[in-house]
């Protein structure tokens, strides 16, 4: 089992409950914008604390709330790519890439810097300002960096909302490539049923919560 | 023009050295209540803003008189003082270091303060999941990040404790070559007739000063901005 989730998460004065458990490979949490995908995506990273219920991933338990378990976000090993996209804006690329290599012990690295670069298409980026990067430059280094943080797996929100639409197709099939030959569970966010269809292993469909308390 | 005399060296070289240490001293304490105010939520907060910021509204007299009863010789305060630590405020240059910090202390605060609060805290928590804990997430991310206003509070903390006036003449005097600052020596200098070239002198190095103070603050925003270049104040 990759994703074991069942949590309740507090989100204004509503609340909403997911529970799956998902086999490897991409899930997709399908919905509307504003129905709360990313404050679940938020909880799995350990930025959100869930009210009630259980976290894990790939047998490693991250939050059970019973257990009084709550692994803080920096012992997670997640890769979160965030819609936003949150790159360090006073480091170069070449320091964003590394700025979660350099934390990892080396044996624990899975993905080289060189292989990451190469992967991306960024080697070429490195002494550039993230302020001077377009779209789909700045996208495929965020995915960068969160992969060399050699994370554990994969956690994507709306990779394409960044993205100019005559590069979406670029950086589609990076994340084909990316779920194909790197075998790590990603759980990934989207409103737009194309995007999911082609990419998901399995599809979650998220419905925005009834604001009943 | 030619040089400054021996006593106007005097009196820049005692400004420098109470207004610095002033700076040096109250830079931690403005730092952790510009963090407090700006992250923490606690009872009370309201009133520790209120008292922050006192120095800033009350006249500068009535902040050297609050000095005078809380550090005076006689004060509790000061006697610990002087028995435990043989600090001694009242008529000393460390006095007028004091009074120079404490009205510096609400316009670092709030510098400081503004700086913290428009640090985006999504790069914190990026910096997280990256594998960097609080203490590592603060120093590379929040703090670079906060230095062009924490260069602002310097600027301003200094700008405003080398022209000092009220709280020091209040509380430590005006003793040439112990708490005679460039502005209580142009107070002095007014005072005695005949003496508007040494007025004048001593105003234009006031001026310098500032001037240089402001350069020397540009120059390192620029240098620790990042190449986002962009002014401090």
């Amino acid at each position: 089992m990759s994703f074991d989730i069942a949590v309740t998460l507090h989100r204004g004065n509503s609340r909403m409950t997911y529970e799956f458990t998902t086999g490897p490979g991409l899930t997709a949490l399908f919905g509307p914008s504003g129905a709360g995908k990313t404050s679940l995506l938020d909880a799995v990273a350990g930025l959100v604390r869930p009210v009630e219920g259980h976290i894990a991933v790939s047998g490693t338990v991250l939050f059970d709330r019973a257990e009084g378990i709550n692994l803080k976000p920096e012992k997670r090993r997640c890769g979160y790519a965030f819609q936003d996209l949150r790159l360090f804006p006073h480091r170069t690329v070449r320091d964003n890439l590394l700025y979660g290599w350099k934390l990892v012990r080396p044996e624990e690295r899975w993905l080289s810097v060189d292989l990451a670069l190469d992967f991306l298409g960024i080697g070429h980026l490195l002494d550039r300002m993230p302020s001077t990067l377009s779209g789909g430059e700045a996208q495929r280094v965020a995915i960068g960096r969160a992969l060399l943080s050699a994370p554990r797996f994969l956690l994507m929100d709306e990779p394409l909302a960044s993205v100019d639409a005559n590069r979406r197709e670029e950086i589609l099939s990076l994340i084909e490539r990316i779920r194909d030959e790197l075998e790590l569970p990603i759980l990934y966010v989207s409103h737009d049923r194309a995007e999911v269809e082609r990419l998901a292993h399995r599809i979650i469909p998220v419905e925005p919560p009834s604001s009943q308390a | 023009m030619g040089g400054l005399s021996p006593a106007e060296w005097e009196v820049l070289l005692l400004s420098l050295k109470v207004s610095g240490v002033a700076i040096a001293a109250v830079l931690p304490l403005a730092f952790a209540l510009a963090w407090m105010l700006a992250r923490w939520r606690f009872p009370g907060k309201v009133l520790l803003d209120a008292v922050v910021h006192l120095p800033l509204v009350l006249p500068p007299v009535v902040t050297g008189w609050l000095l005078l009863l809380t550090f005076g010789t006689n004060a509790p305060l000061g006697h610990f003082l002087v028995r435990t630590v043989g600090i001694t405020f009242l008529f000393r240059w460390t006095g007028a270091a004091l009074a120079a910090a404490v009205m510096a202390l609400p316009l670092m605060v709030r510098a400081m303060r503004l700086s913290l609060e428009t640090v985006d805290r999504r790069l914190e928590s990026a910096a997280r999941t990256l594998g960097a804990g609080p203490l590592r997430t603060f120093l590379t991310v929040t703090l670079p990040l906060a230095t062009p206003g924490i260069m602002a509070a310097l600027v301003l903390g200094l700008a405003r404790s080398v022209g000092e006036f009220g709280a020091t003449i209040t509380f430590a005097s005006n003793i040439p070559g112990e708490t005679q600052t460039l502005p209580l020596a142009i107070y002095s200098a007014l005072q005695l007739p005949g003496s508007e070239w040494q007025v004048a002198r001593l105003a234009g190095l006031s001026v310098l000063l500032s001037v240089g103070a402001l350069m020397l603050s540009e120059w390192l925003a620029r240098r620790s901005g990042h190449g986002k270049g962009g002014h401090v104040l």
